[in-house]
């Protein structure tokens, strides 16, 4: 109902505009704007086009677009000459008009921002700002205006690209008398990013936490509608804005699953703003529902000259170069809507010609058409623009031929009834063959060319040939070049067959004459092969990616020592029977006929590697709220780590993907497979239960900061610091129980509490319902979060790290917790003074269920070889030993029903070794995930140099591209993530 | 309560009482922790029914050695090793020897929490001190040394970090009363840290790429003016010393090795030719991680690599997973000596389990074993260690079980020019106490 209300009010603008409210200083000039168009081709919309059609526009508006329409009187009329008119392009994502944003950055090291410095009635959390209007910061830059129409657009949605909620756009009209009239829809689109922008407020710091801010967001929104506690600006604006169209700014692909999820937990489905790499993902996109808004920043070829330089861009970056183009093409194939945006274009003057290598791409021109016209319109519930039917806006450009044609050029430009030349054409033909006599001498001069872009040059002979200078202006032609030593100056008109005028030789006057013999015939460019090979897709989008997962096949592993890790203890000579993703059989001589069979004589078999504490396959690892209970690492999968393949390639299969530790109450955790190849969701392990990081000791005391001003500063803070957050949910518990339990008319009188995502959190850790895994060090800790626990009526479930865990290992096992600790790390810093290697040794002999934990990518992948130090130290038994990497943390992860055993109904996560497991020489062959060999060590061979290869045609492609002079740029290598639990550091 | 305020404690029978505590309490807490270094050795020693691995690439089985006043006297099959007079036998039980580790390019004694400033002395804020000498702040009491020793480590060369020339380096073995005591080789080496010319992206910038380092060429040009002042100080005599300049000249006559600090292909190939042109007499790379793509120029040039690591990721996610294990074997089959380090100091104990990966990875396990005995001796200027051979010095230890393994090193005995050197400390006492604590065996 209001969308129809606006849109008669814009239609009734006619009137607003004659009655002019703005000041002048002149008589009233009100022209009627009445401008008519014939012998062109009109394209009203990406799938219909006129032509000889006469286009009539007044005020700004489309009159009628009518196949050899009669012209009234009192129309200036333009003959097309049988050029094109498009509707002008939309761009649905832009910030022109917009006020800069200075990043907020983090006060890493420095004074924390626990608050929010924005003063006012505002959201506590100054990276939401849904108060934001773009139409009251509006400031009209003419020159980028022009930029933008030049570049063929009339209309842009401009936002202000600030903070995770970012409040409300504005949809504007590129030109007009006062930015009034520009503003066609100041309630546009509300928008959202990942991207905390100018807020120096320290929460969020992370992606997870803005995914979790959002989320909270989202339900005090709905609780502000419905108990209005108090006065929100924010939230105000939120709630305005949650019926106008939700658009989602995202950094990458997985990020666009991430958004489309938080929209469906609200209802709400967003249009997602990507980068262009959605095509490596497009399956799961398709599933998102979501329409797409995405760039034609295609990158450029990276200069590969240099062999050392080369080594360093990656596989991925190399692959995207060749596929980017492509991504419109992909996901126009898969059915999924989209809208092209100049965003992220250095150049303007690229957009149309990055939309013409789409098309070259495969994109049918009508979509491409749309992408720039109707869909962004759509999007926008705008009716009134990126088309020329009756009523709509006269936002149109005109082109010298189809748009799509490699050297079409934009003529004009008209955005609400305004013109801008784009392009000067000249009326006359300057091309051509002509016959130029001067001063008695005759020479060829060659026009060369399209008639939008002449230059001329003299043939003296076959081998000598002369630049001229010339130009067509104010209906008179300029000739100027040197020959023979002599400078000649010629300035001429149009005659009937060419150009006549005078001119001076070495300042002597002269007449001269050029006649056309013949029309300028273009040399047929050789047609440059368009390499549109785009090579293969991997999953996922890296090195080591694969064409297709691997199946789940009928595996019989034969004559194999089995470490089973259960009572059987090491069989010999055993067959193992893999079906369906589980061990079917464990036995003597198993004969299955359909079965892969694979030789174990003389190699070991053990269940996958389970690592308790890692950290890869994350897109951040550290919030920094004292309490972030409800950030989830679940959020922030990043199935495209490189290091879950090398984890496959050290037999681990399962691990906990943990919060950092910077803070006393983390994250909640991630339980994944290594499923390499698979999405972020399908890692997660189904029904597994749920764990939280809690943290204790230096780093949440944040001890390397001499600057920090956070609560808690020491282990007496940090105590008190849970025992609150506990306290607290046990109160929100009550608040919402007695709420709960409220007749339905009393609830009508009653303010509802509000839902609070981390106390829910650490409520279901009170109900049994979250466990908790503690990074923790010393024993004095140690034994102070169990008597928190035992407070609350919970147990801890796992100690990790636990570097002194030995020095209250019998009251860890009168608790009930299990340990999760490191080998032999020690002395990187304070409370790992005390620490020893023989720590699992005297955990497990006094009962605590142990497990070894990496918290390193490097060191997850020998996870063997660290529970074998325990052999070392401690005498532990080898068999033990490996308990502490499959068994034990498979039960510390409430996981061993299914995993880290080899037995019977459980799944098929095995690892083959080439020698006993416990050895620094065992190596891994093969690695299965429920009964898929994920991985492979001759086939990772194979691939490393299949990868060489399609590096090898990738350079060679790219090397072309620089012979041929085409644009290329430095190489600039992708930075790594590598995540500790500390904080996190790029590798190098 | 009350015994203690009743009690005299200026009483005779108190004041003796309290010194007897303090010294049980003190030498106790002392030994535990630092516990005193092995005496010199008096007599000859016999090690027999042993298996000799001489760090040569050869393996003596059943096998006795022979050691006096510190040196190997004599070495092969108990059948052809005599006892000499007076000498106390060791059974070796069938366990096996090895020449004592050495741990190149570490902080040990320098550094002992490496999150605690207070504790570390390793790097000074100059960007170009050549003057600067580990040797000097050596702590031999570091309560790391006792864990490498246990683990079969018995030699490190100290070496300072931080700046582009961070200073001079010495060899030390790992059990001495004062640095005076365990130096093996003085200020034996300069090392340059060759900056990098791209430099990881920022995170807390929101940065994603490598940029450009933009103090590279300024970088660069301070190392080059120190070598052409340096090489010009060294050819004159000047009586106003320049601690710098003075410090640099080694590297021209060959009494100091050039260790030259680099990772990446470029930085590699800039750096070694750099050493090379500026005349260095003995160059040696250290870190190495892209070694294999240079291998001409590292081989034509005889330049020896000590790899800074062994378990460490991929360069680059192209790269082999195993790439890294695997790079010590690819080399030394290349013809390349290499020798290992290991980046964080505390890990360090876990030297012989590098090895024992490269031996995973490609290389014969006596090669392996070179890579941190023989082969570090020979980079190191260490003419008498880093194997079992007569007129060696006498560092080696005894393990049960292969000593490149975690699962058989475990060693009984070491000795360090001949003297028998402490193995447990801190660790195992307060392992021992608890053990006892939850009543285990």
């Amino acid at each position: 109902m209001r969308k129809l209300l606006f849109f008669f009010l814009l239609m009734s603008g006619l009137n607003v505009v004659a009655q002019n409210p703005f000041p002048r200083n002149d008589v009233e000039d009100d022209r009627s704007g009445r401008y008519a168009f014939k012998n062109g081709t009109v394209h009203i919309d990406p799938f219909t086009e006129i032509t000889n059609a006469t286009l009539l526009i007044e005020d700004g508006r489309v009159v009628s677009v009518k196949e050899n329409g009669t012209i009234p009187n009192g129309f200036s009329i333009t003959d097309l000459k049988g050029r094109h008119i498009y509707p002008a392009f939309i761009d649905p994502y832009s910030t022109f008009g917009m006020p800069e944003v200075k990043d907020g950055g983090f006060s890493w090291g420095k004074k924390e921002q626990i608050t929010s410095p924005r003063k006012g009635p505002y959201n506590p959390n100054m990276a939401i700002r849904s108060d934001v209007q773009a139409a009251e910061l509006f400031n009209f830059d003419k020159k980028k205006a022009d930029e933008l129409r030049k570049a063929g657009f009339s209309t842009v949605v401009s936002y202000h690209k600030d903070g995770i909620a970012r409040g409300k756009s504005a949809l504007i009209n590129l030109a007009g008398e006062q930015t009034n009239e520009m503003i066609l829809n100041a309630n546009a689109a509300a928008h959202y990013s990942f991207d905390k922008g100018s807020s120096t407020q320290d929460y969020p710091a992370s992606l997870m936490g803005a995914i979790a801010l959002l989320r909270q967001t989202f339900m005090d929104a709905n609780w502000y509608k419905e108990t209005n506690p108090y006065f929100d600006l924010t939230l105000e604006g939120l709630n305005n804005s949650m019926n106008l169209p939700q658009i989602f700014e995202v950094e990458d692909k997985l990020s666009v699953l991430r958004a489309d999820k938080l929209g469906d937990e609200f209802g709400v489905q967003f249009i997602i703003n990507g980068v262009g790499d959605e095509y490596q993902m497009v399956n799961e996109i398709k599933e998102t529902g979501a329409s797409l808004i995405i760039p034609v920043n295609f990158p450029k070829a990276f200069d590969v000259s240099d062999p050392y330089i080369a080594m360093d861009i990656s596989l991925a970056q190399m692959k995207h170069w060749e596929m980017a183009p492509a991504n419109a093409s992909l996901l126009h194939q898969k059915g999924i809507k989209f809208a092209f945006t100049a965003d992220g274009l250095k150049n303007l003057s690229d957009f149309l010609k990055n939309v013409r290598k789409a098309v070259d791409y495969g994109l049918p021109v009508e979509q491409a058409l749309a992408a720039m016209t109707t869909i962004p319109a759509e999007m926008i519930g705008a009716n009134n623009v990126g088309n020329l039917r009756s009523g709509s806006y006269a936002n149109f450009i005109i082109t010298d031929k189809e748009l799509f044609e490699d050297d079409a050029i934009i003529i004009e430009n008209w955005t609400g009834g305004d013109k801008l030349i784009v392009n000067d054409l000249p009326e006359v033909d300057l091309t051509g063959y002509f016959t130029l006599n001067v001063g008695g001498e005759k020479f060829q001069l060659v026009g060369k060319g399209s008639p939008a872009k002449v230059s001329h040059e003299l043939k003296i002979n076959d081998s000598t040939k002369v630049k001229t200078k010339s130009s067509w202006k104010n209906d008179q032609l300029s000739l100027s070049f040197d020959h023979d030593g002599s400078v000649y100056l010629l300035s001429g008109w149009k005659s009937d067959d060419g150009f006549k005028g005078k001119g001076q030789i070495n300042s002597e006057w002269i007449t001269w004459s050029a006649n056309r013999d013949s029309t300028y015939q273009k040399k047929e460019k050789k047609e440059e092969e368009k390499d549109i090979n785009i090579g293969e897709m991997i999953y996922p989008f890296v090195a080591y990616g694969k064409k297709d997962l691997p199946e789940q096949k009928t595996y019989l592993i034969k004559n194999a020592t089995v470490w089973t890790m259960e009572d059987d203890g090491i069989i010999e000579n055993t067959d193992i029977l893999v079906e369906g993703g589980k061990i079917v059989s464990i036995g003597n001589n198993i004969n299955s006929s359909g079965a892969e069979e694979i030789d174990g004589t003389g190699k070991y078999v053990t269940p996958g590697i389970i690592d308790e504490h890692s950290h890869i396959a994350l897109d951040g690892v550290n919030d920094v709220a004292v309490n972030s209970s409800m950030v989830r690492m679940k959020d922030v999968v990043d199935n495209s780590d490189i290091n879950i393949y090398r984890q496959l390639a050290g037999g681990v299969t399962a691990a906990q993907l943990l919060h950092g530790s910077a803070n006393p109450i983390g994250g909640q955790s991630a339980l994944i497979k290594m499923r390499w190849g698979m999405s972020p969701e399908k890692m997660l392990i189904e029904d597994a239960d749920e764990f939280i990081k809690f943290a204790l000791g230096e780093n949440v005391k944040r001890s390397r900061s001499s600057n920090s001003i956070r609560f808690p500063q020491t282990r007496m803070g940090v105590e008190q610091a849970l025992v609150d957050a506990f306290n607290n949910a046990l109160d929100y518990e009550r608040k919402w129980n007695s709420y709960n339990e409220l007749s339905r008319k009393d609830k009508e009188r009653t303010k509802a509490p509000r839902k609070d995502l981390a106390l829910e959190a650490i409520l279901e850790i009170i109900n049994e319902e979250r466990f908790i895994t503690c990074h923790s060090y010393v024993q004095s800790e140690i034994n102070m979060l169990m008597h928190v626990a035992e407070r609350f009526g919970f147990r801890v479930n796992t100690f990790t790290h636990i570097l002194e865990g030995y020095k209250v290992a019998d009251k860890m096992a009168e608790h009930g917790v299990g340990g999760s600790t490191f080998a032999d790390w020690w002395a990187y810093k304070w409370e790992v003074r005390y620490a020893i290697p023989y720590n699992a040794s005297l955990m497990t002999g006094a009962g605590v269920t142990t497990a070894i934990n990496s918290d390193d990518a490097e060191m997850g992948r020998r996870l063997n070889q660290e529970a074998a130090k325990s052999i070392k130290y401690g005498d532990m038994d080898p068999y033990e030993a490996l308990k502490m990497v499959t068994i034990n943390p498979a039960k510390l992860l409430h996981l061993d029903d299914r995993m880290g055993s080899v037995k019977e109904g459980k799944d098929a996560d095995l690892v083959i070794w080439t020698e006993r497991p416990t050895s620094v020489y065992a190596r891994v062959e093969k690695t299965f995930v429920d009964g898929r060999i994920m991985f492979d060590s001759d086939e990772s061979e194979a691939m490393q140099e299949e990868i060489a290869e399609e590096r090898n045609r990738l350079i060679k492609k790219m090397l072309k591209v620089k012979e041929n002079g085409g644009d290329t740029q430095e190489p600039s290598r992708n930075g790594q993530k590598n995540f500790h639990c500390d904080d996190f550091y790029y590798q190098f | 309560m009350t015994s203690i305020t009743n009690f005299n404690s200026n009483s005779f029978e108190m004041r003796i009482l309290y010194i007897v505590l303090f010294l049980i309490i003190g030498i106790s807490s002392i030994s535990a922790q630092v516990p005193s270094p092995g005496e010199a050795q008096s007599k000859p020693i016999l090690i027999t029914n042993i298996t000799v691995h001489t760090g040569t690439g050869d393996v003596i089985s059943d096998g006795a050695i022979v050691f006096k006043d510190g040196e190997i006297v004599s070495v092969g099959k108990s059948t052809e090793v005599d006892a000499p007079e007076g000498a106390t036998e060791i059974n070796g039980e069938g366990k096996h020897v090895y020449p004592g580790f050495i741990l190149p390019n570490s902080k040990v004694g320098l550094v002992e929490v490496e999150s605690v400033s207070a504790t570390i002395d390793a790097s000074e804020p100059i960007t170009i001190s050549p003057n600067i000498r580990s040797i000097i702040a050596y702590n031999t009491d570091s309560e790391i040394i006792p864990t490498l020793r246990f683990n079969g480590i018995l030699l490190a060369q100290v070496t300072p970090t931080g700046g582009l020339i961070p200073g001079q380096s010495s060899i030390v073995q790992l059990d001495a009363w004062n640095w005076e005591d365990a130096v093996v080789s003085m200020d034996e080496g300069i090392h340059i840290n060759w900056p990098m010319a791209k430099l990881p992206p920022r995170w807390w910038r929101n940065e994603t790429e490598w940029r450009d380092n933009e103090d590279y060429d300024e970088s660069i040009n301070k190392i080059k003016e120190l070598f052409i002042d340096a090489t010009a100080y060294s050819q004159t005599d000047p009586t106003d010393e320049n601690l710098k300049l003075e410090a640099m000249k080694g590297v021209f006559d060959g009494s100091k090795t050039l260790y030259v600090h680099a990772n990446r292909a470029k930085e590699i190939i800039s750096s070694l030719s750099f050493a090379v042109e500026n005349g260095a007499k003995k160059v040696v790379l250290v870190g190495g991680a892209d070694s294999r793509y240079i291998l001409d120029f590292i081989k034509d040039n005889e330049i020896p690599i000590i790899l800074a690591d062994v378990h460490r990721l991929p360069m680059r996610a192209e790269e082999g997973v195993y790439d890294p294990y695997k790079l010590a074997g690819y080399l030394t089959n290349q013809g390349v000596k290499v020798a290992l380090a290991y980046n964080s100091v505390a890990n360090s104990r876990n030297l012989g389990f590098y090895a024992g990966t490269t031996a995973a990875y490609g290389l014969d396990k006596e090669e392996a074993l070179k890579l941190i005995t023989a082969n570090p001796a020979e980079i190191l200027g260490l003419d008498n260690y880093g194997t079992i051979e007569v007129g060696k010095s006498a560092t080696f230890f005894i393990s049960s079980g292969d000593a490149l393994d975690m699962s058989g090193n475990e060693i009984s005995h070491a000795f360090i020019n001949g003297r028998e050197v402490p193995l447990e400390a801190l660790q195992q006492r307060l392992y021992e106490k608890y053990k006892k604590k939850y009543d285990l065996k």
